[in-house]
């Protein structure tokens, strides 16, 4: 279902999903060319849960992401060029070209670290929300994390102490492995965790916690939103795994591209390779949110074309200014490790 | 002045520092490991109960606490008690605090303190007895204070929670009785900057920690017997003093370096590539370690005796480089 929001909002839910599918579609082919190095994970498939998950903060929120971040980092308003340019190690990147893929942040948009450790920012959740409790500024934190998080004795220690102190965080799993139509069991499971479902984790906690359809944007925003004022109001943490369908381009060791993404394929996947035909007929977040707009008449095919046309072409010069912008000075690897007084 | 015993000088500098500042938090222990003196963490808490907590014993999360809230504005200063209880927080100290400020291109400040009691105690076995420092100073991005007397304690204490980097505190427990003068309102001692503890012109003797107190008692012995031993104390290992190390070889032309870390990879095989590196045309005479034995600690008292940098292995270490 679509989020219930004003018109506008709506269509700006449908750009940002944009922004992070035809980024990452952008990113694929560079990497293969051999423009940047280093592994890299693609946010495709998530953008129904991390879209308006986080379009439910306010501006002084505190997130924590981990190597899976594109997404999140671009739903929260990052410039697409700064991230292009950092991936591809660039001086203009988000962070000099000292992080990369995995290290991506944005302090001035509330993203402090991330770690490519897949439970490392869980325990520091507790703590910008340890922190903020102190300070009674009203500033929640949202931890993003997968389910293989859950793995790491990092993530139950943490619930403990989010647990004990009330800590005003929301630990957002996103699991990607939900079984698909048609899929193998176990082939899409990226997760081994004897506590299933994942809820019981937290629970054994006492965090409230819930599993929903990480595919349906407006459950997602619901379920959210009403987490959120839970925790503003005092009651502490609490735990949401969204659950989505893995996508098939990251099924394979490097991330691939089955299909370029187009508004037509809401309605036509006829020209998607047949593998992963069911994916883009069923489990692709964006175009469930498409088809939905348009049936709810928020919005006509032509709209959304006209947006993802506005989208591509910001990505092209995105990438464009990505590819101009000099590497640091090698004497800069030297910089910056200590922060001075 | 004043005399302090070296555990009421540390709680002067942590009273001192939670009421200037109210983005310090105390997190875990008592500072004071088992010391009969715990009830000065008492007055403490009695003071400041809101912003110090005692955590489920949970150091991975305890540290990642720590370290998150410091991403946030607080200064906190944690205790890990025993030095080797820092390896169950390994992940969220040596690769996410040291390396947030780095990978954010300098935008994440970790103004945290990470306290510790390392080193041979009396009984403490292999699983008590650690002195990660070592390990820790191979992580760029840390910084590292190691204080040896009263006044260090709290000169570097103040300067560890002012930093805006993630600090690793080392401390030793037999060194909170000890005794020492503190001038009247003594500043915070710089990081970087060496002490000479003892002045003495036939050898140079680097030492850290409680080995200082070893190595100044071995100097006192030594003097009877004619070798004045020049003490020098780096107080920081990160950043670190060479130059005051290197004008002391200037005068001696010979040095020993003492201290509790295991010999392989240890804080004195460090010193001594540095000293090497840059000093060799001073020396005339090899460089000697002396460092903790590379076996686990045993738990008997003659056995751990035997391992660690002791006074006797230290007037021997001495003699040699003056043979």
């Amino acid at each position: 279902m679509l989020p219930k929001l004003p018109r506008e909002a709506l269509l700006d839910l449908c750009r940002r999903m944009f922004v992070i599918r035809h980024f990452e579609e952008n990113l694929v082919p560079l990497h293969d060319k051999g423009v940047f190095g280093g592994h890299y994970h693609l946010y495709v498939g998530q953008e129904g849960t991390g879209v308006p998950a986080i379009s439910c903060l306010r501006a002084d929120d505190y997130l924590f992401t981990t190597h899976r971040n594109h997404g999140h980092l671009l739903a929260r308003g990052v410039e697409p060029k700064k991230l292009f340019a950092e991936i591809l190690g660039r001086a203009d990147g988000l962070n000099k070209g000292k992080g990369g893929s995995f290290h991506s942040v944005a302090p001035s948009l509330g993203f402090l670290h991330s770690s490519g450790v897949v439970a490392g920012i869980i325990p520091l959740s507790t703590g910008t929300a340890y922190a903020s409790k102190a300070q009674k500024n009203g500033r929640i934190t949202v931890c993003l994390f997968g389910d293989g998080s859950l793995e790491e004795g990092a993530a139950p220690e943490a619930f403990n102490l989010a647990s004990l102190y009330k800590l005003p965080v929301l630990f957002l799993c996103e699991n990607n492995g939900k079984y698909g139509v048609g899929r193998a069991v176990a082939a899409a499971q990226s997760s081994s965790m004897a506590a299933y479902p994942l809820t019981d984790l937290p629970k054994a906690y006492k965090i409230p916690a819930q599993q929903i359809d990480g595919m349906d944007a407006g459950l997602v925003h619901a379920t959210i939103g009403a987490a959120l004022q839970k925790i503003r109001d005092g009651e502490g943490p609490q735990f949401i795994e969204a659950q989505t369908v893995r996508f098939p381009g990251s099924e394979t060791n490097w991330p691939t591209v089955p299909q370029p993404t187009h508004t037509s394929l809401a309605w036509d996947v006829s020209s998607v390779p047949e593998k992963a035909r069911e994916w883009y007929r069923s489990c692709d977040p964006l175009l469930i949110f498409i088809r939905e707009l348009v049936e709810a008449e928020q919005a006509s095919r032509d709209e959304i074309a006209a947006i993802e046309g506005r989208v591509k072409g910001e990505i092209a010069v995105a990438v464009d200014f990505a590819l101009n912008s000099p590497y640091p000075k090698p004497e800069e690897a030297e910089k910056d490790f200590f922060a001075q007084s | 002045m004043k005399e302090l015993a070296y555990y009421e000088a540390k709680f002067e500098a942590l009273e001192e520092i939670m009421a200037a500042d109210e983005r310090v938090h105390l997190i875990n222990g008592t500072f004071l490991s088992l010391s009969p003196h715990r009830h000065v963490y008492q007055n403490l808490k009695n003071k400041y109960a809101e912003r110090m907590i005692s955590p489920p014993i949970s150091e991975l999360g305890f540290c990642g606490l720590a370290t998150g809230a410091a991403m946030a504005g607080l200064r906190p200063v944690v205790d890990l008690s025993t030095g080797s209880f820092i390896y169950e927080a390994w992940p969220q100290v040596a690769n996410e605090a040291a390396n947030a400020f780095s990978m954010s291109g300098g935008q994440t400040r970790v103004p945290v303190v990470f306290h510790l009691f390392h080193g041979l105690r009396g009984g403490g076995a292999a699983q008590h007895s650690g002195s990660p420092q070592a390990m820790l100073w191979n992580v760029p991005g840390l910084e590292i204070a190691i204080p040896s007397s009263p006044r260090d304690v709290k000169g570097l204490l103040k300067t560890a929670v002012a930093s805006d980097n993630p600090t690793i505190f080392v401390d030793h427990t037999r060194l909170l009785d000890i005794r020492g003068e503190i001038p009247d309102n003594d500043k915070p001692i710089p990081f970087g900057v060496a002490d000479v503890k003892r002045k003495g012109s036939h050898v140079t003797l680097v030492a850290t920690s409680y080995t200082v107190q070893v190595g100044l008692q071995a100097a006192e012995k030594l003097a009877k017997e004619g070798i004045e031993v020049e003490v020098v104390d780096p107080r920081t290992l990160v950043p670190f003093d060479l130059a005051t190390i290197l004008s002391s070889i200037e005068k001696t032309h010979r040095v020993v370096i003492a201290d509790e870390t295991h010999q392989s990879c240890g804080v004195a095989a460090e010193i001594a590539a540095r000293i090497a590196e840059s000093g060799f045309d001073k020396l005339k005479a090899p460089i000697r370690r002396v460092s903790t034995l590379d076996v686990p600690v045993p738990y008997s008292p003659p056995l751990e005796a035997h391992i660690g940098p002791s006074e006797s292995r230290i007037m021997s270490a001495v003699k040699s480089v003056l043979a």
